[in-house]
């Protein structure tokens, strides 16, 4: 029976953590995958958290996820926020048109 | 509980409660309070810098160790509320001008300024990442708040995409040093460094994460691509406040984590900001060049900054840090200045920012001129001014740890930088004169610009205190 350890808990945190991070690089099409992105790697961030502080019998990585869910909340609203914003300019919110100023 | 003692965070509560008090007035009494907001805000914190003077500076710790104070704290307190008092002044007109004239202008300038204060205190990671959050938030929303411009909507979400990513770099890096030192608190993570006597792959890779993190904070290349595009898109003021305040906080965020808990594995994280700083002034040299927009020029020029100031880190001495503390604190006097008059250069009622339309502005006004041309040839590091004295104690504090390459590059990519901040020059004195200016520049902005003029030309005179005061600050970082 294959035991889950903590290394199989960071496995899936780095896993997570780089669809995250293409996912923000390589999606071409919509802004809204990109926030997703951004949850993705947040979460696999808490994932860390959870796993290391249970390695280390100690809470201080528990009382660290429970802030950074919060902070993630106020970030995605955020991020909305700003993103009706550019879509009452410009009427899209495609990733190729997030391009007016290059250099 | 023994260490209870709210007195050391009484600069910070304060201006929260002024933040918060000034934000219930703008809801009661809507768009019209702005201007009462702004001056409201601005006497806040200079009653706040008056409070920081008044508190000891000697160090403790409270809050069960999650927040510090020392003189760097300190010292870096200071010149991020005095740059948040210029930024509101330079901005109450523009805004105005500009028709996006909220009372949340100045609120959420308040707000970002309670963050930085807090990274700057931070001894825990924990506290770090909130003020960072707190920081970042109110700035992504500062970004974009000319709300019916495409371009300062773009800005906005490109900074925010970064940044969050920035964010979430920074954090997997926390959460592995967590993992692999076994707390979050600075002085324990040194301490189990300097037991477990040279870093674990895991740490290793965190560190590296948590220096990406904060590299895109300071926008150090190659974490620097959201700069150009966020400081020509967002409203001049709000560039501004960007270019002179997060940049001390996010640096002394750098200083204070790899002087004090990665004191111990320097050798690892020399590597790293060796690269950083290298990179940053090449790009900042070379792509500046081919600029026609003085912000995006101004973005540059700021990326090259932080790479000259990233030098002084490299050199991981006392007197290294305190070069890193007087650069910023020349950097951020002269960009008041250079903003001050960046902000002032309007036509028929709207605001001009190429560099042609500085076109022979020596004699359509050439008191602007003037002061362009000496804040200018400050940023190129010409001696006798304010910013010559910056680059030698930053290229001083290399050449003494015998890091002459990038010392060397760093002599190499000023003079080349130098060029782009003269044909700024050479456009307002020998061109043919463009349209001429909007006459009226408000008083405050008139003053910012004054205290940045005189502090430029008479550095030269007592040099010695800001150097004394800055190598002071930066060695209570290396007491142990």
């Amino acid at each position: 029976m294959l035991e889950i350890g903590l290394a199989h808990y960071l496995t899936l945190a780095a896993l997570i953590f780089t669809i995250g991070v293409f996912g923000m690089f390589l999606n071409r099409k919509n802004v809204i995958v990109i926030l997703m992105s951004v949850e993705l790697m947040l979460l696999a961030v808490n994932i860390n958290f959870v796993a290391f502080s249970a390695y280390l019998n100690d809470v201080t990585g528990q009382i660290f996820t429970m802030f950074i869910l919060t902070v993630a909340a106020a970030e995605a609203a955020i991020g909305l926020a700003i993103l009706v914003v550019f879509f009452r300019n410009r009427g899209t919110i495609a990733v190729e048109d997030v391009s007016t100023m290059k250099g | 509980m023994e260490d209870f003692n709210l007195a050391p965070l009484l600069p910070e509560i304060f201006l929260s409660i002024i933040a918060m008090g000034l934000l219930l007035v703008g809801a009661f009494n809507g768009n019209n309070a702005t201007r009462i907001v702004s001056w409201a805000g601005c006497s806040g914190i200079l009653i706040t810098i008056l409070v920081l003077l008044g508190i000891g500076w000697h160090k403790q710790t409270v809050l069960n160790g999650m927040f510090i104070i020392d003189e760097f704290s300190s010292f870096t307190k200071l010149l991020i509320l005095i740059g948040s008092l210029g930024a509101i002044a330079l901005s109450v007109r523009y805004i105005i001008d500009e028709g996006m004239e909220r009372f949340e202008y100045p609120v959420l300038i308040l707000f970002a300024t309670i963050g930085m204060m807090f990274m700057v205190s931070s001894n825990n990671l924990l506290m770090l990442y909130m003020g960072l959050e707190l920081q970042s938030l109110s700035l992504y929303v500062l970004a974009s708040f000319h709300r019916n411009s495409t371009r300062s909507a773009e800005a906005g979400i490109k900074y925010f995409i970064l940044g969050a990513l920035s964010s979430g770099l920074l954090l997997f890096g926390i959460s592995l040093i967590y993992g692999f030192t076994g707390s979050i608190d600075y002085t324990v993570i040194k301490h189990s460094l300097f037991i477990i006597d040279g870093a674990s792959i895991g740490f290793t890779i965190g560190l590296v994460f948590l220096l990406a993190g904060i590299a895109f904070k300071i926008s150090a290349a190659p974490f620097h691509m959201w700069t150009p595009d966020v400081y020509e898109g967002a409203p001049t003021s709000v560039t501004a406040f960007f270019a002179m305040v997060p940049k001390i906080a996010a640096m002394a965020v750098l200083m204070r984590l790899l002087f004090e808990p990665f004191a111990s594995v320097a050798d690892q994280w020399v590597q790293i900001i060796y690269f950083l700083s290298l990179f940053s002034m090449i790009v900042g040299a070379f792509a500046a060049l081919v600029q026609e927009d003085i912000k995006r020029l101004l973005a540059y020029s700021s990326i090259g900054n932080m790479g000259y100031a990233l030098i002084a880190i490299v050199a991981n001495t006392p007197e290294g840090a305190g070069a890193v503390l007087l650069y910023i604190l020349i950097y951020m006097i002269m960009t008041a200045g250079v903003f001050g008059a960046v902000l002032s250069m309007r036509r028929q009622g709207l605001a001009v920012t190429k560099i042609n339309d500085l076109a022979g502005l020596s004699q359509t006004k050439p008191a602007l001129a003037y002061v362009m041309f000496i804040l200018m040839f400050s940023m190129a590091g010409i001696p006798p001014m304010a910013g010559f004295f910056g680059k030698l104690a930053v290229f001083n504090a290399a050449v003494a740890q015998e890091f002459y390459v990038l010392a060397t590059i760093g002599v190499i990519s000023s003079v080349i930088s130098a060029y782009y901040y003269l044909r700024v020059v050479k456009a307002m004195f020998f061109d043919e004169p463009a349209d001429k200016f909007d006459t009226s520049i408000p008083f405050a902005r008139r003053v910012v610009m004054f205290v940045s003029i005189f502090f430029v030309i008479c550095f030269v005179f007592k040099p010695s205190v800001f150097i004394q005061s800055s190598i002071t600050a930066a060695s209570s970082l290396f007491a142990g």
